[in-house]
């Protein structure tokens, strides 16, 4: 077999079993908690045998390993289990499941963080070549300014602060984010773009100053001096010698980012009480509702392996080492 | 030729031309590397300077005191609440000062421990380099295969959030990227032919990491406590803001947006009003930016790498 | 100026005409100057050598000549005339339009030079078509004409390779084909075969010239190894701290030099220790084996060292030669064999030898940079030994490294330097220091003085002469390099693949008969005859 093959199919593997241990860490995050759980969950008046129920549902009397493989099937099933809020002490379980809170959430999260990607990848990447490019210019320094600034502050002051003039001072958008299936695209949009400004913002400082640093470090390799004295013009250069050897590192810094994407996600949905998986999870963190927050542990670790997962094919396939065997 | 061990005329081995940079102490140097700092550099060490200050001395500073609450809540900017109060009528002024004691101060316990845990398992796997240190690396790249915001707030809704869990959550997960450093730049120097030199010598271990490895790998690490410190800090203050870091009555900059949020509708009628909520968020920038300018000087001046021209 | 033929040629003639160049580089925040006012004339089909030890600024005159200037660098004066156009004047994309088609440069490291995503004949033509010399396809033919003239292995498929697939030989001789591809006026070669191995770099110099005397294209030779450039070169110029020292052609240079510094350069091959044999066997190593991994390295080999004599392990990279200086310090514990001191066995792991076995093997390092911990002064890297074996401290100490700063010929002014403020040469000085303060029996010099400059090595190789006679210290010295084998030896142990091809002492090794492998090994090691490559082609030719 090919050995690029080989080599994505080792990759594959490795990424199969590094979420098959995240998921073993996420489950077993259950057993630490304090033993009056039961009571916490249900509230004081819970009688034993309540307790007893809601303890056997969850299953803490089998075997740990029997438990796990348990709830990973059903996760392959679909099923992410029954959430904890809606239990009460008199054993009334008005509780939903949690594949069915999740499901409108998530759908809501990827439309955010997919119209973000959508404008800051490319955004990025042009803004990493070209300052790259003209590297130490006053384009390229004031560029750089900006992004260092960007990246050191918290993203919660970019929100507030794009509220405060583009919602509060001057009412362009809305401060408040809330979406609702039954909304036109346009409608949608014009809700998410305080929020999706806020992601850009952050995003692009982080991905383009990457994509800089990797692009110069690419244009100091002496093969492209070699092609300079060829006497290839500059675009030549990046277009011809640099960009077939740039894949690797723009791959790998724009998952790099869409990961760190997802994270952002939740202080950004939070700020604009927009209906995702972020403002989910945290909710459910206060509430202490744990099947909601590893569900949403799982989603969200898997979307990042996943990603990683990605870039790192991507540098396989266009590595002419692995392409073209000796 | 005759006396093959004749050296030659003219030639003399202390005559070489080396760099010789002048003998100066220690103090000197650093004024020497201060005087030649860029404005950004100095602008980061008052900014970090006033922030110390304003932490040490928070009690001497802070007009009332930090959990103090007045009858007026949302009280407007005046002689007596310089900046207001908040949504119970605690002092914002007073809750800022406080803020940046508790803020700063745990995110500057959760650093240090967070290098040293990383760090000291960073130097035993780059020196060890058998089993344990696979074990260590593997154990690291599981951990950093899952977001460190989401991991943290995972564990925060199992252990109920508290400054001592907070500290040791984000120690613990930001230790793994203190580790990956650590074991980086420790195995390029552990494979350099003067710690060889030294092994072959018969020096102890302790001896090696003491005098060969620790003072190379310093500068890297200094640097990279600074830019931990501020991803601590900003960490710190996000859970806080999301309202599961830092749990009141403690001021903290993080959860003191959150609390005053609902004052930004007001910005239109009352804009000192509006931008409170936005002063801890602010503190918060300042501080990162501040650092970020620092190290960025720091590694500029001990790598003496520059960019190309 | 020294007096050069080339004013009575008529100007025609006169291919490229630099004057009074001079080129600053910055560094710690200021302007240096790197070339302080060169003046350089090249005839049509004329091979100039540039010759000088580093820093001299070789490289970056022979970049100048292209209107070049790396980053970091730039002209602040001068004319680079070529064919009568000065290319400083003309703007960049102008400039652009003789690199590669009119000027060629053929770079050090080829693996790096050549990109790794794109085949080889691709790159080779990208000239040549840019310029649309030529329709594509009699461009490719044109390669493949160059590959076979340049006696590539499979030129008509060579091409279609991608640089990782080929070997570093070959890849500097695609690089030479990839130069002339557009038939330029003028090729630079910037040291084209300093990372070779000797025995290759006899093949890729030779269908160098080939070529360039076939197509009578002009060149400027770069190098720092005077025996190699007097196999190229028509004229020799040699460089100084950016100044011209002297030009001659290059039989009246090798000759009978002008200047002290080139007559030094020229001295130093002929540094020659009488052989002396011994008996008294200090070191030996029997029958070893050694891997790393699966991989053997070390197949049997016995390696005899007599006391205060010097053996010299020579060999190409991959024969093995290092390994074995690993195995007897006891990094590399052998799979098979004895290694013997004084008659007694020494522990394979270096864990359980004794300090006092510790103290009697003592080593010195390739790289004196690395060898040194940046952050140590002068004083603690030689008192540390003093301190670990002898028990020293205070004030016998520092009586003890004043002593030895004086046996190495430096100071205690050097006391409270750092590596970093010493030369290459001090570097290694020092370096011998503290393998001397453990008062060892036996120091193995791994290639020690090939990173140093000629003149530098020289005194580094006649202090390590003076030590031995002094203190009877044995050394196991290995080296790739044959006159620094000349120069220092008793015995020689030549190693080809992880073997020993044969010992002897060095009269008998160095004259013949050889084995197959020596004679292969001692005949591609250049001479400063002129003719040398000529001969040597001519023999193989004709034993052939």
């Amino acid at each position: 077999m090919h050995p690029v093959f080989i080599t994505i199919i080792k990759r594959l593997g490795l990424g199969l079993v590094t979420l098959f241990v995240v998921s073993a860490i996420i489950f077993s995050s259950v057993s630490l908690l304090p033993g009056d759980f039961g009571e916490a969950v249900l509230g004081q008046a819970a009688t034993e045998e309540t307790v007893a129920a809601f303890r056997e549902e969850l299953g803490l009397d089998k075997p740990a390993v029997q438990r796990y493989f348990e709830w990973a099937g059903a996760i392959l099933k679909g099923d992410l289990g029954t959430s904890f809020s809606g239990r009460s002490a008199s054993g009334v379980d008005r509780s939903r499941s949690v594949a069915g809170m999740i499901a409108p959430r998530l759908k809501n999260t990827l439309f955010l963080a997919g119209v973000t990607a959508v404008i800051a990848v490319p955004l990025a990447i042009i803004l990493g070549l070209s300052t790259a490019l003209y590297r130490n210019s006053w384009y390229d320094r004031s560029i750089n300014a900006t992004t260092l600034t960007t990246i050191s502050i918290p993203d919660f002051f970019i929100a507030y602060l794009l509220i405060l003039v583009f919602a509060s001072l001057w009412k362009v958008f809305p401060s408040l984010s809330t979406v609702d299936p039954s909304m036109l695209l346009g409608e949608r949009l014009s809700r998410i773009a305080l929020p999706t400004i806020t992601l850009t913002l952050v995003i692009v400082a982080h991905m383009m100053r990457m994509t800089r640093a990797a692009i110069i470090g690419l244009l100091a390799s002496p093969y492209i001096e070699m092609a300079r004295l060829k006497g290839a013009s500059r675009s030549e250069i990046i277009l011809k010698h640099a960009l077939p050897n740039a894949w690797a590192p723009i791959a790998t810094v724009v998952a790099f980012n869409l990961a760190f994407l997802v994270v952002g996600v939740v202080v950004v949905e939070v700020v604009f009480v927009y209906p995702g998986i972020g403002q989910l999870m945290v909710d459910s963190v206060t509430s202490r509702d744990i099947p909601v927050v590893q569900a949403c542990a799982m989603i969200f670790a898997g979307t990042y392996i996943l990603l990683n997962l990605i870039a790192d094919v991507i540098g396989i396939v266009t590595n002419p080492r692995l392409l073209h065997p000796r | 030729m005759s006396d093959p061990t004749q050296t030659p005329s003219g030639y003399a081995a202390a005559a070489e031309v080396g760099a010789v940079r002048k003998r100066r102490t220690w103090k000197e140097r650093w004024w020497l590397a201060l005087k030649k700092a860029p404005i950004s550099a100095w602008f980061g060490m008052i900014v970090m300077l006033g922030y110390v200050i304003v932490a040490l001395f928070a009690p001497l500073l802070a007009p009332h005191g930090e959990a103090e609450i007045f009858p007026t809540p949302y009280a407007v900017w005046d002689d007596t609440h310089i900046l207001g109060t908040d949504q119970i009528g605690r002092d914002v002024m007073s809750r800022m000062v406080y803020g940046a004691r508790n803020t700063m101060g745990i995110a500057l316990v959760t650093t240090l421990l967070s290098f040293f845990i990383g760090g000291g398992l960073g130097l035993i796997a780059a020196i060890n380099r058998s089993w344990l240190d696979q074990l260590l690396s593997r154990t690291t790249d599981v951990i950093m295969a899952i977001p460190s915001l989401i991991f943290a707030l995972m564990l925060l809704s199992i252990f109920k959030p508290s400054v001592i869990s907070l500290i040791f959550i984000i120690a613990v997960l930001d230790s793994t990227r203190v580790f990956r450093l650590t074991r980086s730049v420790a195995i390029n120097v552990v494979v350099m032919d003067y710690v060889e030199a030294a092994r072959l010598r018969g020096e102890k271990m302790s001896w090696i990491m003491r005098h060969e490895i620790l003072p190379n790998i310093m500068p890297p690490m200094v640097a990279e406590f600074g830019l931990r410190f501020s991803f601590v800090f900003l960490t710190i203050a996000a859970l806080s803001f999301l309202g599961v870091g830092i749990q009141p009555p403690t001021a903290d900059w993080g959860s003191m947006v959150r609390e005053n949020a609902s004052l930004i509708q007001f910005a239109q009628y009352d804009l000192k009003a509006g931008i409170t909520p936005l002063l801890p968020a602010a503190a918060i920038g300042l501080l990162t930016v501040a650092v970020n300018f620092v190290v960025d000087w720091f590694l500029h001046m001990t790598s003496g790498l520059r960019d190309e021209h | 100026m020294s007096i050069d033929n080339t004013q009575e040629d008529s100007q025609q003639d006169i291919l490229l005409d630099m004057r009074n160049i001079r080129i600053e580089g910055f560094s710690d925040e200021q302007w240096h100057p790197i070339i302080k006012g060169v003046d350089l004339t090249l005839k049509r089909g004329q091979i100039m050598g540039l010759i000088g030890e580093s820093g001299a600024g070789k490289s970056t005159l022979g970049l100048a000549a292209m209107g070049f200037a790396r980053p970091g660098c730039r002209f602040t004066e001068g004319e680079v005339n070529f064919n009568g156009t000065d290319l400083l004047k003309l703007k960049e994309v102008e400039r652009r339009k003789y690199w590669g088609t009119k000027i060629a440069y053929v770079a050090q490291s080829a693996a790096a030079a050549f990109n790794p995503a794109q085949r080889l004949i691709d790159q080779t033509i990208e000239s040549a078509n840019r310029m649309q010399l030529r329709p594509e396809a009699q461009s490719r033919e044109d390669a493949v004409d160059l590959y076979k003239s340049l006696h590539l292995p499979d030129p008509g498929t060579i091409g279609e390779r991608y640089p990782h697939q080929v070997s570093g030989g070959q890849l500097q001789r695609v690089m030479t084909a990839m130069a002339m591809s557009a038939r330029p006026d003028l090729i630079i070669f910037d040291e084209p075969t300093t990372a070779l191995d000797v025995t290759t770099q006899v093949e890729v110099l030779a269908s160098m010239r080939e070529i360039v005397e076939q197509h009578n294209t002009a060149a400027i030779y770069i190098t720092h190894d005077l025996a190699v450039v007097a196999q190229m070169a028509d004229v020799i110029k040699v460089l100084r701290y950016g100044e011209e020292v002297e030009q001659a052609q290059t039989r009246t240079m090798l000759t009978e030099p002008k200047e002290a510094y080139t007559r030094s350069l020229w001295s130093v091959r002929s540094l020659e220790k009488p052989e002396e044999a011994g008996d008294d066997i200090v070191l030996s190593m029997q029958d070893i084996h050694a891997a790393y991994g699966a991989v053997p390295v070390l197949q049997g080999i016995n390696i005899n060292l007599p006391r205060g004599k010097t053996v010299a392990v020579v060999g190409e990279s991959g024969s093995g030669k290092s390994t074995a200086a690993r195995v007897i310090t006891g990094l590399l514990p052998q799979s098979q064999g004895e290694v013997k001191f004084n008659g007694e066995v020494l522990p394979s792991q270096l864990k359980d030898r004794t300090p006092e076995q510790l103290r009697q093997i003592q080593m010195i390092y390739q790289m004196a940079d690395t060898a040194m911990n940046p952050r140590q002064t002068v004083e603690k890297i030689i008192g540390r030994p003093l301190e670990l074996y002898h028990n020293l401290s205070g004030a016998k100490k520092a009586a003890r490294i004043d002593e030895l700063l004086n046996m190495i010929e430096l100071d205690e002014s050097f006391l409270d330097r750092l590596p970093g403020e010493l030369s290459g040469g001090q570097k290694q000085r020092i370096c011998i220091a503290r393998a001397l303060a453990a008062n060892p029996d036996v120091i193995i010099c791994d290639e020690v003085t090939s990173a140093l400059d000629q003149i530098v090595q020289e005194g580094i190789l006649k202090l390590l002469l003076r030590l031995q006679q002094e203190f009877g210290i044995s050394y196991l010295f290995i080296t790739h390099d044959i006159a620094t084998v000349k120069a220092i030896s008793d015995e020689i142990v030549v190693m080809y693949q992880g073997k020993v091809v044969e010992q002897g002492l060095k009269s008998e090794i160095l004259s013949p008969p050889h084995p197959e492998y020596t004679e292969l090994l001692l005949s591609s090691v250049p001479d400063m005859d002129p003719d040398w490559l000529t001969n040597l082609l001519d023999s193989r030719v004709s034993s052939d």
